[in-house]
């Protein structure tokens, strides 16, 4: 490699996995290869079965790839799992009700073994950079659905990890809530140079966040096209009526359609 | 008021079906004593009031009904009857004798904590071992089930003879059949319990790559603690039960299970009654402790 060239941190090379069900083989991945960037925000879109969420949870090492190769910081995605790299969140908060919010942030910290004074200035850090720094003692159920969910992001964030992972992290909550929280994603991307992958089914919340999108079919579950934005680093909510972004959503639609052709 | 007056409506209608069914229970015995005192009641032969059902002879004696409710042993004694020999037994008799139901009732009271702490500690530890090894989890719980299908009343007499052949007699004993019938709720419960969290919860600690001991103490036992409390309401009335059933065979006559069977022995109903009363009470303080020990975790929890 040459040595002006940015390594990339997640790099995929013919990933394949596939499911050993009682009836018959599913493959969940075939054939998968892509770099993602330092500092990319990369958006997964598909339908459902499309293996976005498996190739997420690939590269959290929470699934072994059945063939190919997946690094990521250069080590393998279980090396980089023990080494924590990335921070995951997850579909729902999934927040401890017997702890507040304080708490819950915490967690990751305890198991980590940070220092309890680090901890508390982490997670001060943290709650005001996902903007419930008011919220800290309060515990989740006194909190609404899109806070909580701020909360998990809070979360994943408190620790050393400069890869944020995200399965449709806002699948479960209203436009209005989305909206306002894509917004903030994009706020803290730029304020924190995190490299962020983020798995959706919302053709304008990917165009809107991302720097690249990928978009994925079903059956086997592959990568039909990969869309780099020309949409630049600031993006106001209303930069989604501009042509640009119709015609980055009309290709992402297109690709969804062709990967679509043989159903 | 609105919460205690369909409480106080089943006391009322369990003591009103009471009342009603005593001279019924009695009212042979009080005939016969009746007789003996000079009154003439019908029929006079004794064999044909024995034959006859009880409801005609209420009907045909019914001057005797008030006697019903005052005999020295009556088959079913009146709830006034239980309730004096309850004060006299407990209030009016020093602790220390035989004859106090309170020393009776801490006798049992004493078996039945016992075994409880070691019922709810064994239950938890098994429970543990089997969350965490698949090797425990199909060999033992096979057999804590099958442990349940005993009839403890079997298994009790057993228990205390082969202890006494090797010298260990009294508390122990009844504590570890106390522990036999208290362990098994606690285990099924926090099995249950240990198990609660889900998929999810179960990978984000693995993305953080915490160590077994970690999801144990931050995720499993703190997610465990609403079953636990279930589970030690059940544990702690079947451990006061076991205890109590620990004294029939014991002999002695000490203990709630003592009092019961010396009254059987001698025809003292009452005596039957007042202990089983006691006992009652005793395991309502004990689930009513639980609970309140409950509602005090779980609120510092966060999860009320």
């Amino acid at each position: 490699m040459a040595p002006s060239a940015i390594a990339p941190v997640i790099s995929a090379k013919s990933l394949d996995l596939t499911f050993q069900t009682a009836d018959a083989p599913v493959h969940a991945l075939k054939d998968v290869s892509l770099d993602i960037l330092p500092g990319d925000f990369v958006s997964f879109i598909g339908p459902s079965g499309c293996g976005k969420t498996t190739f997420l949870r690939c590269i959290a090492g929470l699934e072994t790839p059945t063939g190919g190769t997946l690094t990521v910081n250069g080590m393998s995605a279980d090396e980089a799992r023990r080494a924590r790299a990335y921070g995951y969140v997850f579909q729902a908060a999934g927040l401890y009700p017997w702890r507040t919010i304080s708490g819950n942030i915490k967690l990751p910290l305890e198991i980590m073994g940070y220092s309890k004074a680090d901890q508390n200035s982490r997670v001060a850090e943290v709650l005001e950079l996902v903007e419930l720094s008011d919220f800290g003692g309060k515990f989740p159920w006194q909190l609404s659905g899109g806070m909580q969910q701020r909360a998990s992001i809070a979360r994943a964030l408190a620790f050393d990890a400069d890869i944020l992972l995200m399965d449709e992290p806002f699948g479960a909550l209203d436009e209005i809530v989305r909206d306002h929280l894509n917004e903030q994603l994009l706020e803290l991307w730029a304020r924190t140079d995190k490299t962020i992958a983020f798995v959706t089914h919302s053709i304008p919340e990917a165009v809107y966040l991302s720097t690249k999108i990928v978009v994925m079919s079903p059956r086997p579950g592959r990568i039909t096209d990969v869309i780099d934005s020309p949409l630049p680093k600031e993006r106001p909510l209303d930069i989604r009526d501009t042509p640009e972004f119709i015609e980055i959503a009309h290709r992402v639609r297109e690709g969804l359609r062709a990967g679509h052709a043989d159903d | 008021m609105g919460k205690w007056l369909p409480v106080l409506t089943v006391i009322l209608a369990i003591f009103a079906g009471w009342y009603a069914t005593v001279p019924f229970m009695n009212i042979k015995e009080t005939l016969s004593a009746l007789e003996r005192a000079g009154a003439v009641v019908t029929p006079d032969s004794p064999i044909e009031r024995r034959d006859a059902p009880s409801f005609a002879l209420v009907v045909k004696n019914s001057f005797a009904v008030p006697a019903t409710y005052a005999q020295d042993r009556p088959r079913l004694p009146a709830p006034h009857q239980v309730a004096l020999d309850l004060w006299q037994t407990t209030v009016e008799k020093k602790i220390t004798s035989k004859r106090s139901l309170v020393y009776h009732g801490w006798i049992t009271l004493s078996a039945t904590l016992l075994g409880f702490v070691i019922g709810t500690g064994g239950g938890i530890l098994l429970a543990v071992g089997i969350v965490h090894s698949r090797a425990m989890d199909m060999s033992v719980m096979p057999w804590a089930i099958a442990s349940q299908t005993i009839p403890i009343l079997a298994i009790a007499p057993m228990i205390i003879v082969v202890l006494n052949s090797v010298g260990i007699q009294g508390l122990v004993p009844k504590a570890i059949i106390s522990a036999y019938l208290s362990f098994f709720p606690v285990v099924v419960g926090m099995v249950k319990g240990l198990r609660a969290p889900d998929a999810m919860q179960l990978d984000l600690l693995k993305t953080y790559h915490a160590t077994q001991a970690q999801v144990f103490w931050k995720l499993r036992l703190p997610a465990s603690m609403p079953y636990l409390f279930a589970s030690l309401k059940i544990g702690v009335a079947a451990a006061l039960v076991g205890a109590i059933v620990a004294e029939l065979p014991a002999g002695g006559a000490r203990g709630l299970g003592g009092r019961m069977l010396t009254g059987s022995y001698y025809g003292q109903m009452v005596q039957i009654w007042s202990a089983l009363v006691l006992a009652a009470v005793l395991a309502a303080v004990l689930v009513l402790l639980i609970g309140l020990a409950q509602r005090m975790t779980l609120k510092r929890m966060g999860l009320t």
